[in-house]
């Protein structure tokens, strides 16, 4: 049979010979064909279109605004400080109701166990390790991911997406990246993973390296809480409660503006390094706005996005819930394995501005990045169970006697923020370009990145202060 | 002249192009094709690129595309 | 009825495109430019009977679904958005490879009602390769609302398509899209749309080549567009014959039944 696969080469050789037609002869009838068709689409178009002149373009309008030279990026701005404010703000309450609830089931739970004598380890493992580690993930992630998705899909639906990579194009190209990196950005404020997934609209391959590469500098919503719990705890307590709320907003915006100019950074770094070459053609088409369909966002974000991410984050964390109070249960001479991992790690972390149980956190944390706080008080109390989610003061209180600072919050931060990629994340790259070289690339540079700023930011306060 | 040095809001019609291979191929099928008239809509406030209308769409350019289309205003 | 699988000419949709056929599913090609609506079409047309994967080999998403009209399930493949089939790009030759060798039933170009001269330079291509196509003019509410009026009749003949004008967000003409769908499908309506007629140079070169084209490939000469064929060929587009040596000979081998035969002409 191979014969087949043969003469089909024979066949197709002899094909590419039947003209003889020179290059540049082919180049012109080439424009040619193009020209023709585009002829005959604007004369079949001419012929049964009338259109009227109409008054104002609504569009027209608003692209004078959102792209102009002044209002450009303070809009945008504006309207990302706007989003996280709706969802930190909005998710407070929800996710305090949530946890009631969860954490009212886990009571019934535990009496059930109680009920069936079941032994103690049993109950432990599966209430206080996989049903709290899953309850905090639930309670914590729902709510701002249930607000943040919708708006972020109206946003995508109006057509606001393509002006903002309009609008920073010149950035990334100077970067040696490619403009719609911007989108793909944009994408990884949901989820890093589908960020990588939307980096496909990057045609050029040596541009869509840098935009997976540098995707998770963007804060994924795995990430969020913990930034904007340790914003709201550590920075926003030191205005009165009604203004916190925006002071975290603030935080986080700040820190999302860190995390982008990492990102044109190490573009700029990679494409002069590993990915060298030239900008590829780049074109953006700005379609016209369009009136967003609320009840398909709705669904469609919920569905799509919500409980993806969602079923995802419980899917990892129901098995590291396992694992993590093995680890904080288990021990020699009275010395948990978790606090062994953490002396050995407090040394390197403490250069950091961390301490050894948070390092490990994120170490651990590397299936869900949600599960880092809940790892991180596991840690601190010898208990070896995750607090309630719902008391913020608490939390508060545990990482202050632990020795908390806010330069511990920023340094976790911006740990948080710079450091690897999850699992989840990490595996998509492979996928995506195919090779674990660059998922291996992506999670050693990454680190690298969060371990040289951490360093320096920590150590120069230390001068300083 | 070139497209990059089409002032904003002005109109200027297709001559020709200096692509060469696929990138001829693409820009033609963008519709920047001889006989187009072309305008310069917007700039993005960080400088480039250069929204034009072309045949009934707006499309962002980059420099480096506009300098290979040449237009006579 | 006409409704089998070998209707859809080669049987090489299931290996090298990822489509399961089924005898009496017709398969239903979805084309348009980006920010048509294509998608709100797909969605409205199949509802939550769709999933999505790639294309093999590649990491462009493909999206399939099902709708049934008149008790008649369609299959329905939504192709990349494009401006063009023309440049070689990965969507592109995904979108003008599944026209091509896949050889659905039916190809629907979605296209935005806003911006038809724009969106018939797709259209025309289309139907170039196929002569089964519908245009499916979307946004009609947003050309009302710009004061755009389209005379769907003069489009139609002109073009000697079916003219389906629709608002897909608000189910508006899909049933019309369907029923004009089942009507081709079953062989109820033959299409033959306009075929372009190029500048003499270039048909002078189609002319010329034409005729080695029909002595050479005349074992799948009915497999393929020989004209569409010519025209790549002098324009210098190498990658349709590496898509033909791949549709058509190296996954031949699988494909019983449709295996060429090399014979005189090797």
């Amino acid at each position: 049979m191979d014969q087949t696969a043969d003469c089909g080469r024979e066949l197709i050789r002899t094909l590419s010979l039947v003209d003889n037609i020179s290059e540049s002869e082919k180049e012109k009838i080439r424009d040619q064909i193009v020209k023709d068709i585009y002829w005959l689409a604007e004369k079949i178009a001419n012929e049964s279109v009338s259109k009227e002149q109409i008054k104002t373009d609504w569009g027209e309008k608003a692209d004078d605004i959102l792209t102009s030279k002044y209002m450009g990026f303070p809009i945008m701005l504006v309207m990302l400080g706007g989003v996280f404010w709706l969802t930190i703000a909005g998710a407070n309450i929800p996710s305090a109701f949530l946890a009631e609830g969860l954490f009212w089931f886990e009571g019934r739970l535990n009496e059930l166990f109680m009920w069936a004598n079941a032994p103690q380890w049993l109950q432990g493992i599966l209430v206080s390790g996989v049903y709290r580690t899953m309850a905090w993930v639930v309670s914590v992630m729902l709510p701002p991911m249930a607000i943040f998705f919708p708006i972020f899909t109206l946003l995508e639906d109006a057509g606001y997406l393509p002006r903002v990579a309009f609008n920073l194009d010149n950035f990334f190209r100077r970067s040696g990246a490619h403009g719609k990196q911007a989108l793909t950005m944009s994408m990884g404020f949901g989820c890093n993973a589908a960020g990588v997934i939307a980096t496909r609209i990057i045609e050029s391959p040596r541009e869509k390296l840098i935009a997976i590469i540098t995707n998770s500098f963007v804060p994924c919503n795995g990430r969020f809480p913990t930034l904007i719990v340790l914003a709201s705890i550590f920075m926003g307590t030191v205005v009165s409660e009604t203004y916190s709320s925006f002071v975290a907003a603030a935080i986080v915006v700040a820190l999302v503006l860190a995390g982008i100019s990492i990102t044109l950074l190490v573009s700029w770094i990679l494409s002069k390094t590993v990915l060298k070459g030239v900008p590829s053609s780049f074109t953006l088409e700005l379609p016209p706005y369009r009136k967003p369909q609320l009840g398909r966002i709705l669904v469609r974000s919920f569905i799509d996005r919500t409980l993806f991410v969602l079923g995802r984050a419980v899917m990892v964390a129901a098995p590291a819930g396992l694992i993590v109070w093995v680890f904080a249960n288990i021990g020699i001479k009275g010395m948990s394995l978790l606090d062994y991992a953490a002396n050995l790690l407090n040394p390197f972390a403490v250069l950091i501005g961390l301490d050894g149980v948070i390092l490990l956190a994120f170490i651990l944390g590397l299936p869900a990045n949600e599960i880092v706080i809940p790892i991180m008080v596991m840690g601190y109390l010898s208990t070896g169970a995750m607090l309630e989610p719902d008391s913020v003061s608490v939390l508060r209180d545990i990482l202050v006697n632990n020795g908390w600072t806010w330069l511990t919050a920023l340094a976790t931060m911006s740990f948080s923020l710079l450091h690897f990629p999850c699992g989840t994340t990490l595996l998509t790259i492979r996928k995506e370009t195919g090779s674990m070289k660059w998922a291996v690339f992506t999670f050693f540079s990454t680190t690298a990145v969060a371990i040289i700023v951490n360093f320096i930011v920590v150590q120069l306060i230390h001068l300083f202060l | 002249m070139l497209l990059s040095n089409l002032p904003l809001k002005n109109s200027g019609k297709i001559i020709g192009l200096t692509a060469k291979g696929e990138q001829r191929r693409r820009l033609l099928d963008l519709g920047l094709i001889p006989g187009t008239t072309v305008m310069a809509k917007r700039k993005s406030p960080s400088g480039a690129p250069i929204a034009y209308l072309i045949r009934g769409t707006i499309l962002a350019l980059r420099k480096e595309e506009t300098d290979l289309v040449e237009i006579s205003p | 009825m006409g409704l089998t699988a070998k209707s859809s000419g080669f049987n090489v949709l299931k290996e090298s495109f990822n489509i399961d056929i089924e005898i009496n599913k017709p398969v239903i090609a979805l084309a348009g430019n980006p920010n048509t609506g294509k998608s709100t079409v797909f969605n409205a047309l199949t509802g939550l009977k769709q999933h999505t994967g790639n294309w093999p080999g590649k990491t462009v998403t493909q999206a399939q679904g099902v709708f049934t009209h008149n008790n008649q399930d369609f299959l329905l493949i939504d192709l990349p958005g494009t401006y063009s089939l023309l440049s070689n790009s990965t969507e592109e030759m995904i979108a003008r490879d599944f026209i091509c060798f896949a050889r659905p039933d039916l190809t629907i170009v979605v296209a935005d009602a806003t911006n038809l001269e724009r969106n018939l330079n797709l259209v025309i291509q289309v139907m170039e390769l196929t002569d089964n196509v519908v245009l499916c003019l979307n946004l009609m509410d947003e050309a009302r609302r710009k004061k755009i009026r389209i005379d769907i009749e003069k489009l139609s003949g002109e073009l000697q398509i079916p003219v389906i004008p629709t608002i897909a967000r608000e189910n508006d003409g899909l049933y019309e899209l369907k029923e004009i769908s089942y009507k081709i499908c079953t062989k109820q309506i033959k299409i033959t749309p306009y075929k372009m007629k190029y500048s003499e140079n270039v048909e002078e070169a189609v002319e010329k080549v034409l005729p080695l084209l029909k002595t050479r490939l005349n074992q799948i000469s009915d497999k393929l567009n020989l004209r569409w064929l010519a025209l790549r060929l002098i324009e210098g587009d190498k990658t349709v014959l590496e898509s033909i040596e791949k549709y058509f000979f190296k996954l031949s081998k699988n494909t019983e039944g449709q295996v060429l035969s090399c014979g005189s002409n090797c």
